[in-house]
């Protein structure tokens, strides 16, 4: 390890050592556990900072924050799967011995024998460890696979078909009462005729054109060609609108860490 | 033949079965409650009972619901109605009455939901008058919540399903019989062979990143069936593939995809477990986890395809930082402007979907794409007609065009 490292890695040590106590200090007044309470704030200031780091460039810093947040997080779900889905919803459904066992309230009456067949699902999906029958655990794969492609057959036929077709049933024309009356009340505002008649074109040959960029049984050419460069104009446009929405989160995200930072750790705003 | 003997008899049995539920005709569940035999439970005589009232079962449930109707008493009136309330009472098997709704005046029905199809219902219906007296209407007579096997309601969905189905047989088996399909050039998927091609001339892995769902979403799925055309020819070029997944399942299926591609390749023993591996559930573990390994590794080429999320634009400013080439895709709308900013190739929502039968020419794969074109024909058709037919039906009231569009309204209601 080059020496700049070692005396890098000295110095946070102090400067993380020497912040754990003045914390420490500060919370003496608010809490009982003050020491402990200091070093998790402390230690999540410290986190914080070592994945920020990454900014600047891959360092020994932001390592150690990495693996402990894989390690960590990796446990975590590990333990999850099995207290939640386990424990929490199978072993109450099937077995009272396990229930008592295991401290969960038994319900009887939500017993069903299928409850058993994710079960063997489950077993057999572990059979890839064995080198010999390790070819079956492909058949929960499979009927993963198929189950959740029949599913969705029908639930995006629904949501991304039908209700997309029918939401486009608008009318070009609103309110109309002939050509003449349309011009002496011509208005631009937002609630107006006009408005609300644009919007309504917009939406119509927007749908179609973007239909049309996503047909790839056509070569897209002449007038098809220009109307699928509408399409993808209009699907460049909706992206960008939704970039800067998306953007304004995930600034609001780093507000709340610089908040944490100069509030919870520094104390320096109130 | 045996084995055909089996299948049709296990078939028969099935039918058999299937349609004897189907079928049955069983007593209706409908009762009429005689109201005007029944005074005995009338607590206070201020105001008239409801009289016919029906119990029914609720079509095409899972035997959870029950309808009430009822004729609302004569004195519920709009104006100077002595009916503040009604009550609706329900009596589980042999148990007490117990009050489970109360409906303002004018109320003719009610749907009684959550309940149990092993259990039997009866009901009452009181009028309440301003002092807060009831006037009970006769109990029905037990009523059991029926299940029915098949939604009629979603007839119009089913012959969908079965023209698009249909439609994506025919074009598989159109190709099978020889016929060339035409699929027109998709961008991003052009790169793909140079993306691969490129890591092998820099002696770089190349890291593929299959989104951050599980195998029960269809990105994933789209992203694994890509995996095995990327991996077949990845084999080819004896190039390294790194694929770090955040689910359990996505490893497992990930390892045979890439297993068989490299055995389909003819090289089989360059095979290797190690080349995927689970890093963890956790979204932004894996997202530190998958940018370390880009920095440190430096991988000459980078797919991210599958469903992304606030990780998007953290995975591809980083593959971007290192200089790989870049080639996303994702049905998300949300997460399309950050790699469509930050990749180099993007695949489009149905692009995705698009890819595997774009990539491998199979059969299978391009009739299922043909077959999906002609779903979105008939969308377009339908919204062209569906439109002319609002906007000529609204503007000058043409009984014809409004008829086409109470037509597809109830053909296109998702009810």
């Amino acid at each position: 390890m080059k020496r700049t490292t070692v005396l890098v890695m000295v110095g946070a040590i102090v400067i993380f050592g020497i912040s754990w106590v003045l914390k420490s200090m500060s919370l003496t007044s608010t809490t009982d556990h003050y020491i402990a309470k200091g070093f998790a704030i402390t230690f999540a200031a410290f986190l914080t900072l070592c994945i920020f780091s990454f900014l600047y460039k891959d360092n020994p810093f932001y390592k150690f924050a990495e693996h402990l947040f894989v390690g960590v997080s990796a446990a975590f779900w590990m333990s999850m799967g099995f207290w939640s889905t386990i424990v929490g919803n199978l072993i109450p459904r099937v077995s009272e011995t396990l229930s008592n066992y295991f401290k969960v309230p038994y319900h009887p009456e939500s017993y069903n024998p299928f409850y058993f067949l994710p079960v063997f699902l489950g077993i057999l999906l572990l059979l890839r460890l064995s080198r010999k029958v390790g070819w079956v655990s492909r058949w929960p794969l499979a009927f993963i696979v198929g189950t959740t492609a029949g599913f969705n057959f029908i639930r995006y036929l629904r949501s991304d078909f039908i209700e997309q077709v029918s939401a486009t049933f608008v009318p070009l024309l609103v309110d109309w009462q002939g050509i003449g009356h349309f011009f002496s009340n011509l208005s631009l505002s937002s609630t107006g005729q006009f408005v609300a008649m644009l919007s309504n074109w917009v939406i119509f040959f927007g749908v179609l054109c973007g239909i049309i960029y996503f047909f790839f049984s056509k070569e897209h050419k002449g007038v098809f060609g220009g109307a699928s460069k509408i399409g993808i104009w209009i699907l460049m446009i909706t992206f960008g609108a939704s970039f800067g929405y998306t953007v304004m989160g995930r600034i609001s995200l780093l507000v709340g860490r610089i908040t944490f930072l100069f509030k919870d750790w520094l104390s320096l705003i109130s | 033949m045996r084995l055909l003997i089996h299948t049709t008899l296990f078939l028969s049995v099935f039918i058999f079965i299937g349609s004897s539920r189907i079928f049955s005709v069983e007593p209706s569940p409908q009762v009429q409650a005689d109201t005007l035999v029944n005074t005995a439970d009338t607590v206070g005589v201020s105001v008239a009972p409801v009289t016919s009232l029906l119990v029914d079962d609720y079509k095409y449930d899972n035997g959870e619901q029950l309808n009430l109707s009822w004729v609302p008493s004569i004195d519920d009136q709009l104006i100077d109605g002595k009916v503040s309330v009604y009550r609706v009472y329900r009596i589980t098997n042999d148990s007490t009455r117990e009050l489970i709704a109360e409906l303002p005046p004018g109320s003719n029905s009610f749907t009684d939901k959550n309940l149990n199809r092993h259990d039997t219902y009866r009901y009452i219906v009181a009028a309440v008058s301003a002092s807060d007296d009831e006037v009970l209407s006769t109990t029905t007579e037990p009523v059991q919540p029926q299940r029915e096997w098949i939604n009629f309601r979603r007839g119009y969905l089913f012959l969908l399903a079965l023209i698009i189905g249909g439609a994506v047989i025919y074009y598989i088996q159109s190709a099978r019989r020889g016929k060339k399909l035409f699929v027109r050039k998709i961008a991003g998927l052009e790169a793909v062979d140079e993306a691969i091609g490129r890591a092998t001339e820099m002696g770089r892995p190349i890291l593929y990143i299959p989104g951050i769902l599980d195998m029960d979403d269809v990105q994933t799925l789209a992203a694994i069936t890509i995996l095995g055309r990327v991996a077949h020819q990845i084999a080819d070029y004896d190039t390294k593939i790194r694929m770090p997944v955040s689910r359990s399942l996505v490893m497992t299926a990930a390892r045979e995809t890439i297993k068989t591609a490299y055995q389909t390749a003819g090289r089989p023993d360059q095979y290797s477990d190690d080349m995927v591996s689970y890093v963890t559930d956790e979204q932004f573990g894996y997202v530190a986890a998958v940018d370390g390994i880009m920095v440190r590794e430096k991988p000459a080429t980078v797919f991210l395809l599958g469903a992304f999320f606030a990780e998007s634009l953290i995975l591809a400013e980083t593959g971007n930082s290192i200089g790989a080439i870049q080639i996303a895709g994702t049905a998300r709308p949300a997460q399309l402007p950050f790699f469509i900013a930050a990749c180099d190739f993007t695949l489009i929502g149905e692009e995705l979907f698009a890819a595997s039968a774009y990539l491998s020419g199979e059969p299978k794969a391009l009739g299922s794409l043909k077959g999906q074109d002609v779903g979105k024909a008939i969308a377009m058709i339908v919204i062209l007609v569906g439109v002319i037919a609002v906007t000529i039906g609204n503007a000058w009231d043409v009984k014809f065009m409004n008829d086409v569009k109470d037509m597809l309204t109830t053909i296109f209601s998702t009810q």
